[in-house]
């Protein structure tokens, strides 16, 4: 059955407190911590960061911890302007990109956890291994029968448009890790990431490969685990719809009945 | 534990096939049970107090027993699928989810005919 409380060995404690040696305007910065090789269950550490030292994003909070309060603290970053994704993690109680979330949009104690429902690495470092194996099974690149031309394959402006609204997804997994049907079922169910750049394939009108694609989704558990609940949709950091790229799927999947 | 790599776990016995055909039946008996359940409601509200005698030649009527029959099969119908889904989502041990799901549609047979025999007693 579906697991509804934590096991033992993940139930979080209280940590430790942690303050920033400059004394500017502090703030308080929860942050979720674990750590594989200290046997010990997770914990919540508070930092007490200074603000005026360290830039308007929650990512920037972070990279001040890391660097002046506690070295040890683990996560993913790289370009700090939501478009890498590595720094999607649950803040605040919604997932999102640490880089492009302000702390100022933020009341109270800006509270930090990794992605959820996902195996912890470290710290905040959740494992993504599945969640790119699943990118990887609907064949995220364009397949075709035909003859390659001598040039761009061409697309009306129409065609092209159909693309909007799917191709900028960054695969920051913020989606995926919010829908509850992944929680539950994601060793079978593909989840609103895949699934959006499943139809961004099956949307391009220059791949030859639709019907193939269709039928790799036609699965009680690959797609139709899929129930509406649209967590994938608020949470979103680039403002994209998965749940409605699922449904086209759906309506795509009926039409050829 | 298992060392397999991640991509053949996902992919695992491939695609069933079949998701899309419970889909489209769980839409279909929506549509259908959204004007057979008002009628229903409202015709039974209709018959409150009325005599045994009442009913009875109230459900014989033909129109009435097709009624009756199209809102019990296509309840029994969607019941069906809408638990077979609940079912699927919150039971992981494959023996067990196998059980219930065989054993729900027993269930949902059982009341269909179960009803639809009752209605045809009654209006025959």
């Amino acid at each position: 059955m579906a697991a509804f409380s934590l096991p033992a060995g993940s139930k979080i404690r209280e940590g430790r407190q942690h303050r920033d040696a400059s004394s500017g305007r502090l703030r308080a910065v929860k942050v979720y911590r674990w750590d594989p090789d200290s046997g010990e269950n997770p914990r919540i550490d508070t930092f007490e960061v200074d603000m005026d030292a360290c830039g308007p994003m929650v990512l920037d909070a972070l990279i001040r911890i890391k660097n002046h309060i506690d070295s040890t603290l683990t996560f993913r970053r790289s370009c700090r302007e939501g478009i890498c994704g590595s720094c999607a993690m649950n803040i605040d109680g919604v997932n999102t990109l640490a880089c492009t979330r302000s702390c100022e949009d933020i009341k109270g104690e800006i509270r930090i956890y990794p992605l959820p429902h996902m195996s912890v690495v470290k710290d905040l470092v959740p494992d993504l291994n599945n969640f790119y194996a699943q990118y990887a099974s609907i064949k995220p690149w364009l397949q075709t029968d035909s003859a390659a031309p001598d040039r761009e394959r061409l697309q009306s402006e129409e065609e092209r448009a159909r693309l909007d609204g799917l191709y900028e997804c960054i695969l920051c997994a913020s989606c995926s890790t919010s829908c509850p049907s992944y929680w539950w079922n994601s060793d079978r169910y593909l989840g609103p990431a895949a699934l959006l750049q499943a139809y961004r394939w099956i949307a391009d009108s220059r791949d030859d490969a639709t019907g193939e694609r269709l039928d790799e989704l036609d699965d009680a558990f690959k797609l139709y685990r899929c129930h509406t609940i649209m967590n994938c949709t608020n949470t979103c950091p680039k403002s994209l719809n998965p749940a409605k790229a699922i449904a086209e799927i759906k309506k795509t999947i009926v039409s050829r009945k | 534990m298992s060392l397999r790599h991640p991509l053949a776990r996902v992919k695992g016995l491939g695609a069933s096939g079949e998701g899309s055909h419970h889909w489209w039946g769980q839409r279909l008996s929506a549509v259908a049970l959204a004007p057979l359940s008002i009628w229903f409601v409202f015709a039974v509200i209709d018959h409150i107090g009325d005599s045994h005698d009442e009913v009875i030649a109230w459900v014989s009527s033909p129109g009435v027993a097709v009624m009756l029959i199209l809102f019990v099969g296509f309840m029994s119908y969607h019941a069906l699928l809408g638990v077979q889904v609940v079912i699927e989502d919150y039971v992981h041990a494959e023996s067990l989810k196998l059980v219930l799901v065989i054993l729900v549609k027993g269930l949902a047979l059982l009341a269909g005919l179960g009803g639809i025999f009752a209605i045809l007693r009654v209006a025959l």
